[in-house]
């Protein structure tokens, strides 16, 4: 019995949704296939109703970090804990996100750039942790520039990885109940 | 007003990142996310340039360009993202890359720009 989270599916009902439409988890983008010309056309054209999400989930997330970095505050010379919180958990709950957008759910086709591209992309930042780190360098504190950036940089992938595994996971054990419910 | 000024600045930051990523992406056939990367070196490069300049500039001028625009134009989410896809699809040459030339690039840019921005100010 075909199962959603076959590939061959999915691509099926992509051409069937010739609009914003489903994602394929085989490609990197996770919006379109870059191998695919008409796909990749596709990128030129934007939605209104699509940019008006980003930017609301952009103006939640940005709030969210600016909030913590003011509930956590840093010196210039202080390892910037606020930023490798956000940037930890954003990178953790996109781990989440994509697998649950891709695999385990079938949302509103607005509800991933929502959350995914606006609100944890809005949240999370690259440019502070580059200039963090070079406040630190002109502290004069280039050992704890260079841990910053080595503790940032593993934290982020480990909880993307996290995120995603631990999804996956409970999205099998779920299902699996699920089955055996039916049975 | 600081609050204010965020969300106008994260209002365009988090769109225009969308808009950007989709046009670089659309221009070539490649897994390496070059449009995520090109995004992060810009705001990392306009956000030293602001820090080196903030004597000179104004607390809500920083929070609409700096903390609004320049934190949502850029994403840690999304690279964390795209590398463990490179890893997974065993493209570890280019994941690899990815979080060389963006670290490279974006301490780079903002280095750069703090040192424009000091110049200036």
């Amino acid at each position: 019995m075909p199962r959603e989270s076959e590939p061959g599916n999915r691509r099926a009902r992509w051409r069937a949704e010739p609009a914003i439409g489903r994602p394929d988890p085989d490609v990197i983008d996770p919006d379109v296939d870059l191998h695919d010309p008409a796909q990749r056309g596709e990128l030129a054209a934007h939605r209104w109703d699509l940019l008006v999400a980003i930017a609301l989930g952009g103006v939640i997330g940005a709030e969210g970090r600016y909030a913590l970095s003011e509930a956590l505050p840093h010196g210039g010379d202080a390892f910037p804990w606020s930023t490798v919180l956000v940037n930890a958990s954003g990178s953790l709950l996109i781990g989440v996100l994509m697998v649950l957008v891709l695999e385990l759910l079938s949302p509103h086709r607005l509800l991933r750039p929502f959350l995914g591209v606006g609100l944890l992309g809005g949240y999370t930042t690259y440019s502070t942790f580059a200039v963090d780190a070079q406040r630190l360098v002109l502290a004069h504190r280039p050992l704890i520039a260079l841990l910053y950036v080595a503790v940032t940089v593993t934290l982020c992938y480990a909880t993307v990885v996290l995120g995603s595994a631990a999804t996956r996971t409970v999205g099998a054990m779920l299902r699996a109940g699920a089955r055996q419910a039916v049975r | 007003m600081i609050a204010l000024m965020i969300a106008l600045g994260a209002a365009v930051g988090a769109p225009a990142r969308y808009v950007a990523d989709r046009t670089v992406q659309s221009h070539h056939d490649t897994l390496f996310p070059w449009g995520t990367l090109g995004v992060n070196v810009v705001a990392s490069f306009v956000l030293g340039l602001l820090t080196g300049a903030q004597d000179h500039l104004s607390a809500h001028l920083l929070a609409l360009l700096g903390t609004g625009f320049c934190g949502a134009l850029s994403t840690f989410s999304t690279f964390s993202y795209e590398t463990m896809r490179l890893v997974q699809d065993r493209a570890r040459f280019y994941a690899a890359a990815n979080v060389a030339i963006s670290l490279a690039a974006g301490l780079g840019a903002a280095a750069l720009g703090w040192s424009v921005g000091t110049s200036f100010g």
